[in-house]
Parts: C-alpha cells; structure tokens; sequence
C-alpha cells in the first residue's frame, strides 16, 4: 500500500549484474518527495540500470525499490501510471510530428493534451511554432524539450531523466534545468542523471556514483564541505613537467587552465616547483569534480 | 479501445509516411506477379539441336523436318561427325546432338528398326530432361508413321492410351504457378514486414517509451497485427485481380472460403513475424532470420516441386510450413473449386501454426527485460 509519508523513490540493496559485469551492486538510496535528486557519475557507472529498474524496464536480481510507494515489480501497472521517463536516447516517434507524438503518448497515458496543458504549457510554448514538424526533424533541444512535454503529459508524480543534457548545447542545457527548476516548483519528483559535474550543483541532493556504488550521498554544499584538505590551483610555463613533478609527493590533476593540488600544505607546493618559471599558486574552493576524484582515489 | 484506436491511427500514419515502405507493400508484389510467371516457366522452346547425318537419305530428311517441324527445336548446326557437334556443345551453340547413322533407311526397311544416337547437355537439366523426351515423342510418333506405311495390318494392335489433363486442359503453366506465387507475395510482405517494423521500435528505442506507458501487452500486439493484416487483405486482393486481368485465371471456388483460410494464413504469418522480432534486436538480424525461414518455406512450398515427390525428410518440412498448406488450398479452391469440407483439415492446420506461432511470441514477447 502507498504510503504518502514515506519517500518518492527508495531503493533497498538493489543488485544487478549482466552476465559477468556488475552494473548495480548493493545500492540503497531514498528520494524525498518534491526533491531534485541527481545521480552523477561517468558513463559505466549505473545510472542508466537504476532508471531501467524505477521504471520497470528492467528486474534486479535482487533487493527491493519502491516509487511512489508502489513496488516496481509487484505494482508495475501503478509505476507506468504514475512516472515519466525520458531515455537517454531520443525516443520518440521520428515520422510523427511534434504535436501527433504529443497526442499520441497523451493517450496512452489515457490522458488528454487538453487536460494537462497546463503541465506543459511554458515548455510546449517553446516548441509550438514547429508543431507540424516532423519529431525528427527538430533540433537537438527542440527534441529534448518534446521529450520532457510527452514525459510531462500525464501529471506523473515521478519524473525520470536519464542524462537529458547529453549531446545538448550549452545554451539549451542552462535552459533545461531552468525548467527542472519550474517544474520542481510544481512539486514533482525529480530524478535525473548526468555525466556533467558541473550540473550537480544545481540539485538539491546528488549521489556520487562510481562502477554501481554509490561514492557519497548528501547535498552539493555538504559534499563540498566534507572536502578535508586545502586545495590549491597551480600553474607554471611548463603545465606537463609540472604536473609530473608535483604527482611525486600529492594527488594532483588537471583542472581546466590549472592543475588541482590535494593533501600537502602551502609551503610543501612551493617548495616543489622552484625549478618551474611564471608559478601561479592559489588556494580554491572545491567543487563537485574535486570531491568527486578524491572520492574516486580513496575508493582505488 | 480508444488507446488501440490510436496505436492503430499511429502506425497508418508512418506506414503511409515511409516513402521506401510504401512501394515494397503496394508496387513490388503487383510487379513480381507479372513478371515471375512469365519467368517461371518450365515449357521449354527453342532448344538449339545439332545435327549429324550420316544417312542422307529420304527418312533421314523426314525424320529433321518433323523434328525442325515441332515448333521446339531448332536445328543450329549439320556437322560431319560426333567430335564437331560437341564443340558445338561445349561453346554452348548445342543443348543436344541427334546423330543419324549411315544406313538409316535401308536398316528401317529391311529390319523394321534404326538406331538414332541422342546426346543431351545436361547443364541444364531440366532442358536436357525434357528436350530429349520431347524428342523420344518425336521419334516414337515417326517410328509408328513408318510402321503404318510398311506394315498397315499390323498398326492398330496394343493399347492406345488418351489422356486429359483436368483443371488445367491445356497444362498452362502459368494457371498453376499464379497463386502460389500470389501466397509467395503476400506472405513476403507479412512475414517481413511486420517483423522488421516492431525491431525497429526496439532500434529506435521507442518501444522503450511505450512500455513505462500504462499500455497493455495485447494493446500493443494488436496494434501491430491489425494493419499488416489489413495490408496482406488489400495486397492479396490486388493479386487476385491481375490474376483475373492478366492471366485469366478466374477462382472457380468460393471467394468467402479463400478470404476465410487466408485471413486464418495472415494470423499465422503475422504471428511468426512478430515471434521473429522477439528474438532479434536489430533489423538486419531480424531479416536474415525471416530470409532464411521463407526461403525455406518457399522451395518446401510445393510451389516449384511438388511436394508428393519430396523424400520423407523433406516432406516433413513442407509439413512444418504454414505456407505449404496454402499454396495447396489456393490451388484447390481457384482451380478445383473446392469446397469446405476439401479444405478443412488443412485449415485446421493453419489454425493450429496461428495459436502455436502467437501464443509463443506472445509469451517471448516481455515489456520488462
């Protein structure tokens, strides 16, 4: 029976393994209702297993999950009802035109474009002068945006989205989440995926996933402030000997025009690069990624 | 119902939308039906003769002419000796040598018998097989007017034996080979398409975006049935005609009976379509997988080789064929006229492969992984 009290998403030791390779192991997680969960982690990592469980594409073999309070295998018929999903891969009808896919994935719902307008309004707006055009003639963030109204179309209280910024412009990513943002407002659960470390701030709370476990889980902001070194950016003339340098006495990587210096102090980095000209050295504040590769090394 | 409604609509819309299917459904069959018969023809004309004769002599010349006479052979070359009319063979000018030796007539006319050498290409087996019986007709035919003209009181002895060919009087190829390959045509379209368009849902990923819907299974499945079996209707329809049109071939049958075994045959081949897209993930896997079961089914059809003259194995595959059992009672109702009670085991036959084939695609067929 649902439980409107307990969590929108809970995953109980959920396993999965395809033939040798283990894609989910042991995982357990709860999403709260209302919340912006993203799982962040690169490609292999899982995330994709665990959207195919929620929306009951795909059995563990073992563990239980819930959504909604529903149970994804015993109560399947409720979860089709009551989720959107968008796939990571485009997939809606390409021969159909945006409004015919629109109408088309209504009904199934049992629903009516009509009936839940309101839903999709800000973002169908959007998309509505091209609505006679065929899906697969649109844009990359024209068919992210039809995905997100035909996922949208029948009020789901879950919403899953499985690396939707994937392959997207930058300009139609910031926009993307703006509307994760709304729809948020709107007190939908949503559940979303993305290699992109830079996103995560923009969740609530994120889980940190590596080859089917989860590193951490918490919000961007406890995550970062769980960091527990001094972390310094560092640059020199010569970026390749530096970094060969520098990765004899502490963990350090490369960081767009800087490299990233963890677990030794101020004056030990200076002393370590006086052979090198132009030295900038500078103390930042970690972000995701950082916390991220440090999680990653201890996990090693 | 209005969600089937609607996953019917669905898929006329992109069934009338692809511009490469379109043609493949409607045109390729109304084409192969005129062609394949003209082609698929097993009389055989023009046989290039080559001719040696050692005799010259009137029965000789008798002999040629009534052979040159018979509208099936044409004599290409009059060599010397056997050596010249098989390079004749060999540069494929010949398909058979007919050798007369010397002394032809006088062995005819003292001893009531002459030896004629025959020397088939058999490349060809068919033309070799039936240009020389074609031929032993000839020289059997020559061998009685011979007869008659030396031995009068001795010619009407023996048994004379008539034949009629019923059905098909005048033994057209074509009346026999026109609706098998109508079945043949209608069952490519079913069997293929319908396979490669649910793979393909599965390709592009939409049938992912189906299955998290409250869609049911049977939803789904009729939803891809209904069209396909339409199609296979209208296509079989179109067949008939030009049957009717081009060749003349008017059903002596029951149209009603027809209609009702194939609309049982559709089901069975839509079910072994979609059985077929259950276990493949890509298109091309699917349509090697379909290739290889109806060109199986196709030459175990009985449509080229009858199936009466297969060894035992091979008649328990055309057995195991739901097309064999159409190919047949299409034959009995267009050319027979048969009636209900004729084709009732055979239909119930094909009843069986459409359980059979659906009931087991639909129990492969998962919307859960």
């Amino acid at each position: 029976m649902p439980q409107q009290s307990s969590d929108a998403v809970i995953l109980t030791n959920i396993t999965k393994t395809y033939g040798e390779t283990t894609a989910v192991k042991d995982l357990s997680f709860s999403v709260k209702h209302g919340e912006l969960f993203g799982l962040i982690g690169p490609d292999g990592a899982g995330k994709s297993t665990i959207f195919r469980i929620l929306t009951t594409l795909l059995l563990a073999d073992a563990g239980v999950a819930t959504v909604d309070g529903y149970d994804v295998v015993k109560d399947y018929r409720e979860i089709r009802k009551r989720v959107g999903y968008m796939p990571g891969k485009f997939s809606l009808y390409q021969d159909l035109t945006v409004e015919e896919n629109l109408h088309f994935f209504a009904t199934l719902f049992g629903t009516t474009v009509k009936e839940n307008y309101s839903m999709i309004k800000e973002i169908y707006e959007q998309i509505a002068p091209f609505k006679t055009r065929r899906a697969g003639k649109l844009s990359g963030g024209m068919k992210q945006k039809l995905a997100l109204c035909c996922a949208l179309i029948h009020r789901p209280e879950v919403l899953f989205l499985d690396e939707p910024t994937t392959g997207v412009d930058a300009v139609s990513r910031k926009e993307f989440w703006e509307m994760l943002q709304r729809l948020k407002q709107q007190g939908i659960t949503i559940v979303v995926s993305t290699p992109y470390m830079d996103e995560a701030d923009l969740c609530e709370r994120i889980a940190l996933m590596q080859s089917g476990s989860i590193l951490s889980i918490d919000t961007p902001a406890a995550i970062k402030h769980a960091y527990p070194d001094e972390l310094y950016a560092v640059k020199s003339a010569n970026m390749h000997q530096l970094l060969k340098d520098i990765r004899q006495y502490a963990s350090c990587y490369a960081f767009g025009e800087y490299l990233h210096v963890s677990g030794i102090s101020e004056n030990a980095l200076a002393g370590y690069v006086k052979g090198h000209t132009d030295v900038i050295i500078k103390k930042v504040a970690p972000g995701i990624e950082d916390c991220f590769i440090r999680l990653l090394l201890k996990h090693e | 119902m209005r969600t089937l409604r609607f996953l019917l609509e669905k898929e006329f819309k992109q069934i009338f939308r692809d511009k490469g299917l379109l043609p493949v459904i409607f045109i390729m069959p109304v084409i192969q039906l005129l062609i394949m018969p003209l082609a698929a023809n097993f009389d055989v004309k023009n046989i290039n003769l080559a001719v040696i004769d050692h005799d010259h002599s009137g029965y000789s010349q008798q002999l040629l002419a009534k052979i040159g006479s018979s509208g099936y052979f044409r004599i290409t070359a009059n060599t010397a000796s056997f050596p010249e009319a098989m390079k004749q063979i060999e540069s494929e000018e010949a398909d058979i040598i007919i050798e007369i030796p010397a002394n032809f007539e006088e062995q005819l006319i003292k001893e009531g018998a002459g030896p004629v050498y025959l020397a088939a290409d058999a490349i060809n087996g068919t033309k070799a097989g039936l240009g020389s019986s074609y031929l032993n007709t000839i020289l059997a035919d020559f061998n009685s007017e011979i007869r008659m003209k030396l031995l009068p009181q001795q010619a009407n002895t023996g048994i004379d034996i008539r034949s009629s060919d019923w059905f098909n009087p005048y033994l057209n190829y074509r009346i026999y080979m026109v609706p098998g390959i109508l079945v043949i045509l209608v069952t490519m379209v079913c069997g293929f398409v319908a396979a490669l368009n649910i793979v393909r849902e599965k390709e592009v990923g939409t049938i992912e975006q189906i299955n998290v819907t409250p869609v049911k299974k049977w939803e789904f499945i009729m939803g891809k049935m209904i069209p396909f079996w339409i199609i296979g209707m209208i296509d079989f329809t179109i067949g008939l005609l030009i049957a009717r049109l081009v060749y003349g071939i008017i059903p002596v049958g029951n149209l009603f009976l027809l209609y009702g075994f194939l609309s049982v045959y559709l089901v069975a081949m839509l079910g072994f379509g979609l059985l077929i897209s259950t276990y493949s993930d890509t298109q091309l896997q699917a349509m090697f997988v379909a290739f290889f079961f109806i060109i199986i089914f196709i030459l175990m059809s009985g449509l080229f080789i009858s199936v009466d003259n297969m060894p035992v194995w091979g008649k328990v595959i055309a057995r195991l064929s739901p097309v064999t059992y159409f190919i047949d009672v299409m034959r009995m109702i267009v050319l027979k006229g048969s009636g209900f009670n004729d084709i009732k085991i055979p239909l119930l036959i094909e009843i069986v492969f459409a359980i059979i084939l659906n009931g087991w695609a639909i129990l492969n067929y998962r919307k859960t992984a």
